[in-house]
């Protein structure tokens, strides 16, 4: 230990001294406990994370397959109009009973009694009651159909296609169980026939609102959800830049501009439900708007991402350096042009990504649009933003709610279309800020 | 003329106002465009805006007003056995002449012919028309509905007269004010700042319009029910009150319901505070930047996912995992399997909650320990602490009033949330401390009574914005004390 | 802590500078961040109980140097190095030394003052209250008196220890910050410019410090101020862009250096 090279002239190191108890070991099992806590508090959030998106598509992802059964069906001319009435009045169409043709072409395929009733009801049973309003529209598209015979492929019934996808618990018995084993027979015999079997769910995206979970689709929502996202678009971003350039560059430093601005912050983080009261209670009572309609979501969902747009655009103004400025000014130019031509097209890409990150979070949002009437039962499309409507987290909402086995795969599979379309937005804006952004 | 035409023509009297306006300039200039103060652009400009602005601003007057004269103006035409039946009843004759007025224009010279002279049923008529009434009609209506209606022509044809004379005078006006030494740019640059003065002022009016129309209808609410009642009632049980009869049945409580909000937020609150805050910690101290490169954006994905879906996650999976759970853990442990934890609960509710907040509190704690100074961490480990000592004892100290303002941000997130609860906590208004049982919470019960067939001026309905008004105050106190701390710890530091 | 006495101390002092032990010795010491060489192969022993001055030019080098020596550049992700550096024999990169027990005995003084947002007392107090140096507050109060005594710092604020250390002059917490390093009772104290930031005043009485603290500490200063190194220290080292270009007595350094470039940079004629 001692290495004493010592001479007359040369020097010595001074030997290594005995150590200082500064409690190393316990001090460093304490860093170590430290250091676990937080990588345990990142794993918690990743585990649920996880646990999350795995619920919602391993419940969502049959949802986009649909079970259908191809029957020959007969259109015949003694079910749909006996007494030939269709040339004179057309509205006959409409009102002829087409159920009947899809039992007749169920007891042929199945080879079912006529006669038995009861039989025979669980054979139609099987299929959609959306069959109705399908082999009506072919109808009436084309007359020329009826007394011929053609492959129609129909829906089948929401628990015939949970069993189908075999989420329907078989061990119970059968009277406490909404498939019968007669059906589970046939089901069998049409699947080895080819006859029944399951086809992209094409439906999912362009069906409106039914209590049918088979026939249910966010056509109508995505729709509606899509107006909202123009109208906020076209309004928020304008208005939002507009009173940013105003309050950046323009307005006094004063207490009044103060105001305004604990104002912005505030409102960002008002809680979303106080939007929609403000919606119930100034667009549509007292400015008389419909209920239910795109345009009154849309108005709200704007006031609601306005402070995000404007806190977003004057950091990017902000962050545009004096320099640039001085620059304009110096040759001339006037405030508005200096901002109108150079500052704002530098901010622009963190002003659009602010706008894009505004919007993604505005199409998830739900509570707001409760409260304006959005809660509605809509079939058809809307043909424009004051037509009732429904939207994407709406939908959701309303499915969640439904008990039946089927709405649950549909409630996930909305779901999961809703979390592709923000992950492509919130995608689009890390890549335009990674491409466009400008480090001063 | 439809209001769109008109509008229509207002814009293409200022498209042509542009192009002559812009000519004028041009022919001023006499070739050298360095003459002018400002660019032809900008004359033609100026005088575009004469002649669309006062016009669109007259039509939008005129639109508002009109309805008002022209119904005043019939309602004092009616006959006095109306009048002397009251307001209510005016106010509903005065309805039913407004739609006999819309009906009217469906009718054909002959049908209309028979309805004044009085052969044909009036309600028969329009009935055939599509259009409903009430009752059956009386005489007077058909000549009140066409004195409306010839009011409505008339007025809209002066309007859309005045208007387009006004539009074209603009034009003219401001034409023959171009010239080469006018300064047309700073005009107009006046005018976009008037534009933008008035878009900053709709976020003003926004939170004006949130207190205005919430305070107006809690007033309401407050004059059948006394506000003590509500403050400070302990029992939340509306009672449905049907359509038209007017019910006044009800205890309007807030207490339960500030209860379980309070509630739910502070176990929400329980979980994501510590997994936030150590979360921010690893990854601004301790994690290496490729375990940050990823581990950051997953956490933000957390914050992405829109709460209806962390509604759904709690209804379909936690809930009944956690009433499960405890169903086999009751079961091992006193062999009787039965839950002791409601599927909704407030358990259920916080923890889905604290996982949403989890990225919340994050990135909120990862801003403030980056902004304490270098030169503090550097003199703590200089003198041999080590890193987890240097946090505890130094850098979470100097960061607390950053971290309280994070704390108060994060609560009023928790206390402002719907989605989760609606789905989660169910609709049971009591208080009580079991965090197994199901409370609910004031967002829940605004949506409750908002959503379904209720007259809107029940004080079922009404009570909504009375609990809306109360979550406002608190989320405002809670966010403008927030933004005080945090802006005062931000000052310390720079 | 020295485990020399006092006697034996001032006999050390007498005796010709070359006799002195060296307490840290660097050998061929280089610093990389990233790709980029700060130091090339730097070769300096530090005397003990010598006040050791780094001098040169802007960005040579000197507080690169500095901070290899109680392993601060730790801290800094892409820095890297590489030589041998001792403590007392002891290599101090080498993976089984524990670097909070180096900066123990090894201690540190920034440029800008950097008290703890915390009273002066607790300032003071945080060094040993970590490693465990004093079992009861009588312990740790003397301690604080000490220190600050030897940091000529307790008459000013001995009524006043609970108050903020934030809330003293530039001087004043550069002292504080020197007690806190005190406070631990280091072997080696490195200062990196503390005067930078302070009046002339203030200035004057941290380098009378200096002076006192030398008898108990080994002190190696970095200082832009070539007259300011004449007036406290022993040993003068000169670096010129990472370079170690001379390392002389104070006295030959400053009449009659060995180096052109020494002589030049002395002359002002670079720097």
């Amino acid at each position: 230990m001692t290495d004493m090279t010592s001479s007359v002239q040369s020097t010595f190191v001074r030997p290594a001294q005995a150590r200082r108890d500064i409690g190393i070991k316990k001090r460093y099992a304490a860093e170590r406990r430290f250091k676990a806590y937080g990588l345990a508090a990142i794993l918690i959030g990743l585990f649920f994370l996880f646990v999350l998106l795995w619920t919602v598509v391993s419940k969502g992802y049959t949802a986009f397959q649909q079970t259908a059964i191809t029957l020959p069906i007969e259109f015949s001319e003694q079910i749909i109009d006996p007494k030939n009435e269709r040339g004179a009045n057309p509205a006959k169409l409409m009102t002829a009973n087409y159920p009947f043709l899809v039992r007749d072409a169920l007891i042929k395929a199945l080879g079912i009694d006529p006669a038995n009733k009861p039989l025979v009801k669980q054979a139609t049973d099987m299929v959609s009651a959306s069959a109705r309003t399908q082999l009506r529209d072919l109808v009436v598209a084309n007359p020329a159909i009826i007394g011929t015979t053609a492959n129609v492929s129909l829906l089948a019934e929401g628990n015939i296609d949970s069993a189908n996808k075999g989420q329907i618990d078989l061990t119970v018995a059968e009277a406490s169980r909404k498939v019968k084993d007669q059906q589970l027979e046939w089901m069998k015999k049409l699947t080895e026939t080819g006859a029944m079997a399951k086809q992209f769910n094409t439906g999912l995206f362009t069906y409106g609102a039914s209590s049918r979970p088979e026939a249910a689709g966010i056509g109508v929502a995505a729709l509606g959800s899509l107006y909202m996202m123009l109208i906020v678009l076209v309004l928020a971003l304008p208005i939002g830049v507009a009173a940013s350039i105003y309050l950046e560059e323009f307005a006094p430093k004063n207490r009044l501009t103060d105001l305004i601005e604990v104002n912005i912050n505030n409102l960002a983080a008002v809680p979303s439900i106080v939007y929609g009261l403000l919606g119930l209670s100034i667009f549509i009572n007292f400015a008389g708007m419909p209920r239910s309609a795109a345009l009154v979501g849309g108005l709200v969902l704007t006031l609601m991402t306005l402070p995000t747009i404007i806190i977003a655009t004057r950091a990017a103004l902000k962050a545009v350096p004096p320099s640039i400025r001085s620059a304009a000014l110096g040759l001339g130019a006037s405030k508005m042009q200096t901002i109108f031509h150079h500052v704002l097209p530098l901010a622009m890409p963190g002003v659009l990504t602010g706008t894009i990150i505004g919007l993604a979070h505005a199409l998830g949002e739900t509570a707001p649009l409760l409260l304006i009437g959005m809660v509605a039962f809509v079939v058809d499309y809307p043909g424009s933003p004051m037509d009732p409507s429904t939207a994407l987290p709406v939908q959701i909402y309303m499915w969640a709610n439904e008990a039946e086995r089927a709405f649950v795969e549909r409630t996930s599979g909305a779901i999961m279309i809703l979390l592709i379309f923000l992950v492509v937005m919130n995608l689009g804006a890390i890549l335009l800020r990674r491409r466009f952004e400008r480090r001063w | 003329m439809s209001t769109s035409l008109i509008l229509l023509i207002i814009l293409i009297v200022g498209l042509a106002a542009y192009f002559a306006g812009r000519a004028r300039a041009m022919a001023s200039s006499k070739g050298k465009l360095s003459v002018l103060h400002s660019l032809p652009g900008y004359h033609g400009v100026y005088v575009a805006i004469w002649a669309v602005l006062p016009a669109a601003f007259v039509l939008a007057i005129w639109l508002l007003a009109s309805p008002f004269f022209v119904e005043n103006s019939v309602r004092s035409a009616l006959p006095e056995s109306v009048h002397s039946q009251g307001s209510a009843t005016t106010e509903l004759m005065l309805g039913q002449v407004m739609q006999v007025a819309n009906g009217l224009k469906l009718l054909n010279t002959e049908e209309l012919a028979a309805v004044t002279s009085g052969s044909s049923n009036l309600r028969d008529a329009l009935a055939a028309k599509g259009v409903p009434m009430a009752n059956a009609g009386e005489t007077y209506m058909v000549e009140a509905a066409q004195k409306y209606n010839s009011l409505k022509d008339s007025s809209r044809w002066v309007m859309s007269a005045v208007v387009l004379i006004i539009a074209i005078a603009g034009a003219v006006f401001a034409i023959r004010g171009i010239s080469a030494p006018f300064r047309a740019r700073n005009r107009v640059e006046r005018v976009m700042l008037g534009a933008l003065l008035l878009a900053s002022s709709i976020a003003i009016l926004t939170t004006v319009g949130i207190v205005g129309s919430m305070l107006s209808e809690a007033i309401r609410f407050f004059q059948s029910v006394s506000p003590s009642a509500f403050f400070f009632g302990t029992v939340w049980d509306p009672r449905f009150s049907a359509a038209g009869s007017g019910g006044t049945e009800g205890q309007f409580g807030l207490l339960p319901l500030l209860a379980g909000t309070l509630y739910i937020a502070f176990v929400a609150m329980l979980f994501a505070v510590p997994v936030g805050l150590f979360a921010a910690i690893y990854m601004a101290e301790y994690a290496r930047p490729v375990v940050r490169g990823i581990a950051k954006p997953l956490l933000e994905i957390l914050a992405g996912i829109p709460t209806i879906v962390y509604g759904f996650f709690a209804l379909v999976t936690v809930g009944p995992f956690l009433r499960d759970i405890s169903a086999q853990l009751n079961g091992l442990v006193t062999g009787n399997y039965v839950n002791f934890i409601q599927a909704q609960s407030v358990l259920t509710a916080g923890l889905v909650m604290g996982i949403m907040l989890i990225p919340f509190v994050s990135s909120l704690s990862d801003d403030i320990i980056t902004q304490v100074p270098r030169s503090l961490r550097d003199g703590s480990l200089g003198l041999g602490a080590t890193r987890s000592e240097t946090i505890k004892r130094v850098i979470l100290p100097a960061a607390l009033p950053g971290i309280v303002g994070a704390l108060l941000l994060t609560a009023s997130r928790a206390v402002g949330e719907t989605m989760i609860v609606v789905l989660a906590a169910g609709v049971a208004a009591r208080m009580q401390l079991n965090p197994f049982e199901a409370m609910t919470t004031v967002t829940v019960k605004i949506v409750n009574q908002l959503t379904g067939d209720l007259e809107f001026n029940s004080p079922q309905t009404l009570v909504a914005f009375a609990l809306g008004i109360t979550l406002f105050a608190i989320t405002l106190c809670l966010n403008i004390y927030a933004l005080y701390i945090v802006r005062k710890y931000r000052e310390q530091y720079e | 802590m020295n485990m020399m006495s006092e006697a034996a101390v001032e006999k050390a002092l007498d005796q010709k500078m070359n006799t002195v032990p060296f307490k840290m010795i660097g050998k061929d010491v280089s610093v990389y961040y990233g790709e980029k060489r700060a130091l090339f192969d730097v070769n300096l022993n530090v005397r003990e109980n010598t006040v050791t001055a780094l001098i040169g030019p802007s960005g040579c080098g000197k507080s690169t140097f500095l901070r290899t020596l109680n392993r601060m550049n730790d801290t800094i992700d892409s820095c890297r190095v590489t030589g041998k550096i001792t403590l007392d024999e002891g290599d101090i990169y080498d993976p089984s030394i524990d670097v909070v027990e180096l900066r123990a005995r090894v201690g540190m003084v920034f440029q800008k003052p950097n008290p703890f947002p915390k009273s002066i007392y607790e300032n003071v107090t945080y060094g040993p209250k970590i490693h465990g140096l004093a079992r009861t507050k009588a312990e740790l109060d003397q301690i604080v008196e000490s220190s600050l005594q030897k940091a000529g710092l307790w008459n000013e604020v001995k009524d006043r220890l609970h108050e903020s250390g934030t809330g003293l002059s530039g001087g004043q917490q550069q002292r504080l910050c020197i007690a806190r390093a005190v406070a631990v009772s280091p072997e080696v104290i490195l200062m990196d410019e503390p005067c930078s930031a302070l009046d002339p005043i203030a200035t004057a009485k941290v380098e009378e410090l200096i002076h006192e603290l030398r008898t108990n500490y080994t002190i190696v200063i970095v200082t832009h101020s070539m007259q300011q190194a004449a007036r406290v220290s022993q040993r003068t080292a000169m670096f010129h862009l990472g370079n170690l270009v001379e390392e002389n007595d104070t006295d030959k350094m400053f009449t009659n250096p060995d180096d052109q470039r020494t002589q030049d940079y002395i002359m002002g004629r670079f720097g």
